[in-house]
């Protein structure tokens, strides 16, 4: 069963004195959030699970878009029946802080000039972005989520969630993940933000009246892809296959995965703010919860976790995920651990379907049950 | 619970185990001990398996458990976390058994290992009048399939506890159907050992 129509909604606050304090010092205001939310919050406020979406993605994780018809990006995985079953949980998707897609941002208007903040936009971490959706989540009155979940960077949100709220998250599903960028990771975000940096459009960020550096944009995209998927996953879809019979001996695309990467490209110019790309890789890139940061010394939480890496993900390989395991196990956190067999890489939380929902049903029912008494309602 | 129709040696193991213990099961399998231990004893179960599948199975009945090979060790759980840890049919499966050994005894106070006697009379015979390796019961693989990398018998067992000062707290040998008492080492298909360090454990 599906969730057919969906629509977005907005929550501003952060106004005028309450403006939003950031890692880095400076304040943030007004805020704006979009989300979107699917089920019904029960009577006692215990089922709502909180979806985090990764680096491109937005509020849109499940159902059908009535204006573009846009399936969420996560769909597979929310509705009636499904890993995250509507039918019992309350599920909230927000788009992040920094974002393009309906959240405040740099494309978004300054308050204090009319136009967009470009780079007057203060750099954000992931912090940064649970404090923001904290107050979406005060909004809709909810006092503790059952779960926070996500992928890639979607998984660093629920992460943060923890070190964050410990006493607001009954349960985390972090996949695909790491409790710190590597300087491998760190190292591909940086290409993306100098290929699009480096595109004469971007004008040091100030081009929303002249039109986005989509050449920049397009190529860290295309890079983006790459690290997506796996040596084998991209054999299997294009192997040396050519787009037309022969050799053109120039330099237009010959090969079909050349073709897929300006496709890819292309198409993401036209949904994703270059700004907001460079935004959030930074964030990303600043993400560390190594040590003791996701669980400080002296601290005790009582959720619940689920983490999941996949086998051909070189992105963010399985070892980064049984280092999240070994702390949490350290710090006697009860943690379930899957790594699953899959050859589609980094886009595998995206794609391998089957085994995601079974473990994250079971893993989301037992998780229910176990609330303290008088919580289930 | 259906008492009757589980394995023997869970029933064994669920006697052992104390009301409330904390247990982690290294090489848990589906989760069926874990499962027996959790309902009947009240125990905190958490294992540790190699196979996928085996996990997929543990998470639909509610179990916590780690998707792991034993031979990287148990780096991570803190020192004397555990009552009892369980090695149930999966000593003779790892390479570093001298490791897994030492890091069982600094995350936990006893070790239940039970494992395939090879000194079971079957076996014996079939080397010796058939020439050939035995595949029983409970060694029910041939040469080439099996993950068995160390074959030993309870005579075996007994004297590496010697050796490596581990005190026998209890032990249980096991035919088909019901524990031996008479000549273990050679009517037992399989043997329950309940074994902690002599001079304490180390941290």
């Amino acid at each position: 069963m599906d969730l057919g129509r969906v629509e977005t909604s907005t929550f501003q606050f952060a106004e005028g004195s309450s403006a939003l304090r950031l890692e880095s010092g400076q304040t943030l205001g007004p805020v704006t959030l979009a989300y979107e939310t699917y089920g019904t919050l029960n009577a006692k406020r215990s089922n709502a699970i909180l979806v985090l979406h990764a680096l491109s993605g937005d509020a849109h994780a499940a159902g059908v878009q009535p204006e573009t018809g846009a399936v969420g990006w996560w769909d597979p995985m929310i509705g009636p029946g499904k890993a995250f079953d509507t039918d019992r949980y309350f599920v909230i998707a927000s788009n992040v802080l920094g974002g393009c897609k309906g959240s405040t941002g740099p494309s978004s208007p300054n308050p204090a000039t009319g136009k967009s903040y470009a780079l007057e936009f203060p750099v954000i971490t992931i912090a940064d972005m649970i404090e923001a959706q904290r107050h979406l989540i005060d909004h809709l009155g909810i006092d503790k989520l059952l779960c926070v979940a996500g992928g890639s960077m979607g998984g660093m949100q629920a992460l943060q969630w923890v070190a964050s709220y410990p006493e607001r998250v009954a349960s985390a599903i972090p996949i695909a993940t790491t409790l710190k960028h590597s300087p491998q990771q760190i190292a591909f975000d940086e290409v993306g933000r100098q290929a699009i940096m480096a595109d004469p459009a971007w004008k040091n960020g100030d081009y929303y009246a002249t039109g986005q550096p989509e050449r920049g944009l397009a190529v860290a995209r295309m890079v983006g892809h790459i690290t997506y998927m796996s040596d084998q996953s991209m054999e299997e879809k294009f192997s040396r296959k050519l787009k037309n019979s022969d050799y053109t001996f120039s330099f237009t695309a010959d090969f079909e995965v050349e073709g897929y990467l300006r496709y890819r490209g292309d198409n993401f110019v036209r949904r994703f703010d270059a700004n907001s790309y460079l935004y959030i890789t930074k964030a990303m890139d600043y993400f560390d919860l190594s040590g003791d940061k996701l669980i400080p010394p002296k601290g005790r939480i009582d959720a619940r976790f689920l983490v999941l890496a996949f086998q051909s993900d070189w992105l963010y390989p399985a070892y980064q995920s049984e280092e999240i395991v070994r702390f949490l196990r350290s710090r006697h956190v009860d943690a379930t651990y899957c790594e699953i067999a899959s050859t589609y890489g980094h886009d595998a939380f995206l794609l391998e379907i089957d085994e995601q929902t079974h473990l994250i049903r079971h893993f989301l029912e037992k998780t229910y049950e176990t609330l303290p008494k008088g919580a289930i309602g | 619970m259906k008492n009757d129709i589980l394995r023997l040696d869970y029933r064994v193991i669920a006697r052992i185990i104390p009301e409330g213990a904390r247990v982690l099961d290294l090489g848990c399998g589906d989760g069926e001990l874990m499962d027996l231990l959790q309902k009947e004893k009240k125990a905190k179960v958490q294992g540790v398996e190699l196979n996928e599948q085996s996990i997929y199975k543990c998470v639909a009945k509610g179990l916590s458990v780690v998707h792991s090979n034993l031979d990287k060790g148990l780096t991570g759980f803190p020192d004397q976390a555990f009552d009892y840890v369980i090695l149930n049919e999966s000593l003779q499966e790892v390479r570093n058994v001298e490791l897994l050994l030492r890091e069982t005894f600094r995350v936990g106070r006893r070790a239940i290992v039970g494992f395939p006697n090879f000194g079971n009379w079957k076996a014996r015979t079939m080397i010796f009048f058939r020439g050939q390796t035995p595949v029983t019961k409970s060694l029910p693989y041939h040469w080439y399939d099996t993950p068995n990398l160390r074959f030993l018998t309870i005579k075996d067992f007994e004297e590496y506890c010697a050796v490596e000062s581990l005190k026998i707290i209890e032990s249980h040998c096991l035919a088909a159907k019901s524990e031996v008492r008479l000549w273990p080492n050679l009517f037992a298909s399989t043997a329950i050992f309940v074994v902690a360090p002599k001079g304490g454990n180390p941290t």
